[in-house]
């Protein structure tokens, strides 16, 4: 069984048509990578997969629970499902041990050891352990970024989305975020990571999926689609992207 | 570009920018220790001595001035808040709810309660209800009235309030919160409602100190003599003792409390400005 099954998946913004129909399945363990240019559509996709965008028509199930099925408790699908936003959207008001306990405390309703317990152990794995009491504010933008994929791994998720995880980051912090996603790869979790960090989709990705439009122009492996890649709009994007200071005057169209 | 050239000491009038300043400020000065001689000369001041600063009419206020005069404005004010506070919520919350009925009610809530003087209110709390609800009464008395009347006011100044504080928490906290598998209420809850309050502070103890003087309209509702808050009781002072000071006295009793709460509002808002923490 597929962690993720996308079926004919379309979505509107009023008269723009975001998703024009697409299909994805994505396996237990697998990490996929898409990528695409601005206005692709590939955020609205990965927004849709946890229902944070509702879509306009098509199917998705995630981990065998059809979230689009109207009687489906969306609040206890979403458990499963983490989600790392490219604006980290730590909770403020809360400390780093807070940010990482709350929702255990109140949606899982573990109780304050356990979840400190747990929240210990993901912030252990993400390389903040010492920062337990700071709040988000103190902390550089790569340590909040990786203060939310705890945060989101002590849900004990099935699958993990990444929206553009490290495009707010400042360069030199990329890596550490890049880091602790490679670990996850490792360690087998299910991952689908919207990104335009070509040299991890290369060598951390199982499968990369090129989006243009609204609909999924190219996949497969990393070696096929960034090195070899059959489409014409596939290659002029990643031309753009792996040599930005090539591009001429009026060549990019985003 | 030629006029430029020429020193800018001689220009308008032929006087000198230092000296057309001593001028204007001499002036303004003058002016000033001119209207204060004036009201000082015009004013009798054995009268003031007697009539606003009697210092044995001043004695005979106590202790009833504090224990039932500002006791019951604090209890007014209190309760009434108590009550704006939960009302205030509510109603911010159906002004943001998705079903239409509920942001129509919110909203004409808040225009109507906003639009009216807080005295029609107390005079509608006192009468209107006992008639629009006949064998209603406001439990708690002239207390439950108070409360309820500064409540229905208060309320409307707090939702609009508490709205703009959850409008102001931007929307990647409640995407965040409901992608952990928080419910609407619980993400509003745990999440929204707590950042909102620390936006909301400043305005919401500004809003106290207007209650707290819009307490003195309890006035009208026919109150017993252990009743009184301040105001009532510094109007049948001065009746009584056919002098000014009781109100005088009173006054300075509401400034004991608005002052420190006004300069605690703009410390708070001074440090929300910088940043939290």
């Amino acid at each position: 069984m597929s962690a993720i099954e996308i079926s004919d998946l379309h979505k509107s913004f009023g008269s723009l048509e975001v998703l024009r129909g697409v299909d994805l399945s994505i396996e237990s363990g697998e990490v996929v990578c898409v990528i695409g240019p601005s206005g692709s559509g590939k955020s609205t996709l990965l927004r849709c997969v946890n229902l944070l965008e509702e879509p306009s028509g098509g199917a998705i199930s995630v981990d065998g629970v059809e979230l689009t099925d109207p009687e489906v408790d969306i609040d206890a699908a979403r458990r499963r499902i983490g989600m790392v936003f490219q604006s980290f959207n730590l909770f403020p008001h809360l400390t780093v041990l807070g940010n990482v306990t709350v929702a255990q405390r109140k949606v899982l309703k573990r109780d304050k050891a356990e979840a400190e317990r747990v929240a210990r152990r993901n912030l252990e794995r993400v390389g903040l352990a010492d920062k337990v009491d700071e709040y988000p504010e103190k902390l550089s933008g790569g340590q909040q970024q990786r203060v939310a994929i705890a945060r989101a791994l002590a849900m004990d998720p099935a699958v993990m989305l990444f929206d553009e995880p490290t495009s707010a980051l400042d360069p030199e912090l990329v890596g550490d975020v890049l880091g602790v996603m490679r670990g996850l790869a490792d360690d087998g979790m299910t991952m689908v990571v919207v990104t335009h960090e070509m040299s991890f989709a290369r060598e951390v990705a199982d499968r990369v999926v090129f989006m243009d439009g609204g609909v999924v122009v190219e996949q497969g492996p990393p070696s096929r689609v960034i090195m070899s890649p059959e489409h014409e709009r596939t290659r002029s994007f990643l031309a753009r992207v792996l040599d930005p200071a090539a591009a001429r005057v009026g060549g990019a169209d985003d | 570009m030629a006029s430029t050239s020429e020193p800018a000491t001689t220009g308008g009038g032929g006087l000198t920018r230092r000296r057309r300043r001593q001028l204007v400020l001499g002036g303004e000065y003058g002016v000033f220790v001119v209207a204060i001689v004036l009201l000082a000369a015009l004013a009798d001041w054995h009268s003031l001595h007697i009539n606003f600063f009697n210092w044995s009419v001043a004695k005979s206020l106590f202790p009833d001035i504090i224990t039932v005069a500002l006791r019951n404005t604090l209890v007014f004010t209190a309760s009434g808040f108590a009550l704006g506070l939960a009302g205030g919520l509510l109603i911010a919350l159906m002004k943001l709810s998705s079903v239409p009925p509920y942001r129509w009610f919110a909203t004409a809530y808040i225009e109507i309660f906003r639009g009216l003087p807080a005295l029609l209110i107390f005079i509608f709390v006192s009468v209107g209800v006992p008639i629009a609800f006949p064998g209603v009464n406001v439990p708690g008395g002239v207390y439950g009235q108070a409360a309820l009347a500064l409540g229905l006011v208060s309320a409307a100044y707090i939702a609009e309030t508490v709205r703009a504080g959850i409008e102001a928490v931007p929307r990647g906290q409640t995407e965040a919160a409901r992608s952990l598998g928080m419910s609407q209420f619980r993400a509003m809850r745990t999440i929204v409602i707590p950042q909102a309050f620390r936006v909301i502070i400043p305005p919401m103890t500004n809003q106290l100190v207007s209650l707290l003087k819009d307490s003195s309209l309890a006035l009208f509702l026919g109150v017993t003599l252990m009743d009184r808050e301040l105001t009532k009781f510094g109007r049948d002072m001065s009746n009584l003792k056919a002098n000014t000071t009781p109100i005088v006295a009173v006054g300075l009793c509401y400034l004991l409390i608005t002052i420190p709460l006004g300069y605690l509002a703009r410390r708070l808002e001074a440090r929300q400005k910088r940043g939290r923490r």
